[in-house]
């Protein structure tokens, strides 16, 4: 369904130090630099997919996906999404897809969100009853009620995207761009979305390539990851797989009757945290049982629970190999 | 089928674009006053005329003239280039190029959808025109009005599309206001919109003859002044829609050229 192939996108950037006199020198004359957004990137999506496509601030990510949605013309590299060339924003490829972003909204400010689904509708092309069907179940998954008759700049964040959503997709789009589309919301609201997008996946095949910093979203979401930073790949595959690589070991979370030494904790593995009756312990993958029954035996605990390295860190792990990694190479090539 | 698909969204288009000038009503009605230029420049030109007649203008004659410029005013203006300039500088272009439909039509259409509102103000100036002046300077017959409608249209596609050429300016300059406000400079001076054309001095107006300038506002007020014969009219005409067509290909091939420099910052 999505297929990127060595895909680059370079920006020339006008640079300049702060002052008066640097703003004076910039009239005459520009500095431009080539910014790397994306650098040479491959990966390939299978129709009805969801994947998450993670990285840094700056890793490349928003550029990517607004290549993908053909906002962007790519610096070289083939891009097809369903056969079509996104650049073109051939008719056809435009009815397929949609770019939901977090930070920006498609809904008519002053209006209700009504008027933008109707507008929708007639900008798609969907038939009168296909579009009542449509509207009727987005309006039952994401709970939208009379919030289609209030002028959308009078509806709290949550409620806006929650409207956003069902605009996006009134024209059931086969492949969905979504880039932050939690941010900013409320725990409560992340999971109604987070839902609300798998069950969508789930009920129509779509693909979905989504962005978030917000780990619970790739979790729960995500089977597979691709994970860029600084414009490159550093990693394509399995969530699980990739925890696995990261950060092998496991955490073993304790819940104490009484507070122990650290001395006494270290006996059985790396104290990764510890305060008054919780500790965290971090003990290596294939000796979790030999460890959990010693444990057991010798410390007063309350509550046990094994568990995989929290996601946050296994990025921060990943990211920091792969610019120690880019850091070498440019090293090498320097050299 | 895409034709056809767009064409069949455009009543739902018009009625979204008219809910939104309504809901900016404020907004709206504020940049109506802000065109009352015409209405300064006829009780200029008409305490003038009070002397002795300017060329053929007596005082009848500027008060039709600027009322009718105050009218095609009203139903040519277009603001085009600020919505790209602003659209492309935020990001926010990138929700109209999500869609397929072509963003020229979309902006064209919440343009033409403001009308309506328009023609409130427009159509009681008209009022005042009948009573002050009578109706001896309309066009006399189907074919004269014929020639103001066509020429009308005409003056709404070449304010348009230039509008639209310096709002993609926007996509290989930092911003295209200033180019605008020169635009709009050159326009006031001479389109006819402080002065009618006829009264510069003929070498300049041959020049303005061949510029874009008079067919945005002074050709459609000539014509519905009857200031020209059938020939004379259609042979301006001819060269407003040659400029309509030159402009629409400048806007089609900057916009096309700017989609490949669009960097959708921060959208």
């Amino acid at each position: 369904m999505i297929s990127v192939q060595e895909l680059r996108k370079y920006y020339q950037v006008h640079k300049r130090p702060p002052g008066l006199k640097a703003a004076l020198r910039s009239v005459f004359h520009r500095a431009l630099v080539t910014v790397k957004a994306v650098d040479g990137i491959t990966f390939e999506i299978r129709a009805g997919e969801r994947v998450g496509f993670l990285g840094p601030n700056g890793a490349g990510k928003t550029t990517t996906l607004k290549v993908l949605s053909g906002l962007l013309h790519p610096t070289s590299g083939e891009v097809r999404i369903d056969g079509h060339v996104p650049r073109r924003r051939e008719h056809a490829f435009l009815k397929k897809i949609m770019l939901v972003t977090g930070q920006k909204q498609q809904l008519l400010w002053d209006l209700p969100p009504s008027e933008t689904f109707e507008l929708n509708r007639a900008i798609y092309d969907v038939p009168v009853e296909e579009f009542r069907r449509t509207l009727a179940e987005l309006t039952e998954l994401l709970e939208l009620g009379d919030l289609v008759s209030k002028p959308a700049r009078q509806l709290s964040l949550g409620e806006r995207m929650r409207c956003e959503l069902a605009a996006a997709l009134i024209h059931r789009p086969r492949v969905l761009f979504m880039d932050e589309p939690t941010i900013g919301l409320d725990v409560s609201m992340q999971a109604v979305i987070r839902g609300f997008i798998k069950r969508y996946n789930e009920l129509t095949g779509a693909t979905i390539l989504l962005t978030s910093h917000y780990m619970d979203d790739v979790v729960a979401l995500c089977p597979r990851v691709v994970v860029i930073d600084k414009g490159r790949l550093s990693y394509d595959g399995g969530l699980d797989a990739l925890v696995r690589r990261i950060r092998p070991e496991k955490r073993v979370v304790l819940h104490l009757d009484r507070a122990v030494s650290a001395a006494e904790l270290a006996i059985f593995g790396k104290v990764v945290s510890q305060d008054t009756v919780e500790a965290v312990l971090q003990v290596p993958q294939e000796k979790v049982n030999e460890t959990v029954t010693r444990v057991l035996a010798t410390l007063p605990v309350q509550d046990l629970t094994v568990e995989n390295a929290p996601l946050e860190e296994v990025m921060s792990e990943l990211f920091a190999r792969s610019r120690a990694a880019q850091g070498a190479e440019a090293q090498k090539v320097e050299a | 089928m895409k034709a056809y698909a767009t064409a069949r969204a455009l009543p739902t288009l018009f009625k979204v674009g008219f809910a939104e000038a309504v809901a900016y009503r404020g907004e709206f009605l504020v940049w109506m006053f802000s065109t009352t230029m015409p209405l300064i420049m006829l009780a200029l030109w008409s305490a003038v005329a009070r002397e002795a007649p300017i060329g053929r203008f007596g005082e009848k004659e500027f008060v039709a003239y600027f009322l009718a410029t105050f009218i095609v005013r009203q139903l040519t203006g277009s603001w085009v280039s600020w919505e790209i300039n602003y659209e492309i500088r935020n990001g926010t272009l990138s929700l109209r190029l999500l869609r397929p439909i072509h963003p020229m039509l979309t902006f064209a259409i919440q343009n033409l959808a403001a009308q309506p509102l328009r023609l409130i103000v427009a159509l009681p100036m008209a009022a005042i025109w009948l009573v002050a002046v009578g109706t001896g300077q309309f066009p006399h017959g189907p074919l004269a009005w014929l020639a103001f409608g066509l020429a009308l249209l005409g003056g709404w596609l070449v304010t348009y599309l230039a509008s639209f050429s310096i709002g993609c300016l926007a996509f290989f300059m930092e911003s295209s206001i200033k180019i605008m406000d020169v635009w709009l400079t050159l326009f006031f001076v001479f389109s006819g919109y402080l002065m009618p054309v006829e009264l510069f001095p003929p070498a300049l107006r041959n020049v303005l003859d061949w510029l874009p300038f008079r067919y945005q506002i002074g050709l459609p007020v000539e014509l519905l002044t009857s200031a020209h014969g059938a020939a004379a009219a259609a042979g301006l005409i001819a060269r407003q829609w040659c400029w309509a067509v030159a402009l629409f290909i400048s806007a089609s091939w900057l916009w096309r050229k700017g989609l490949t420099r669009f960097a959708a910052y921060g959208g």
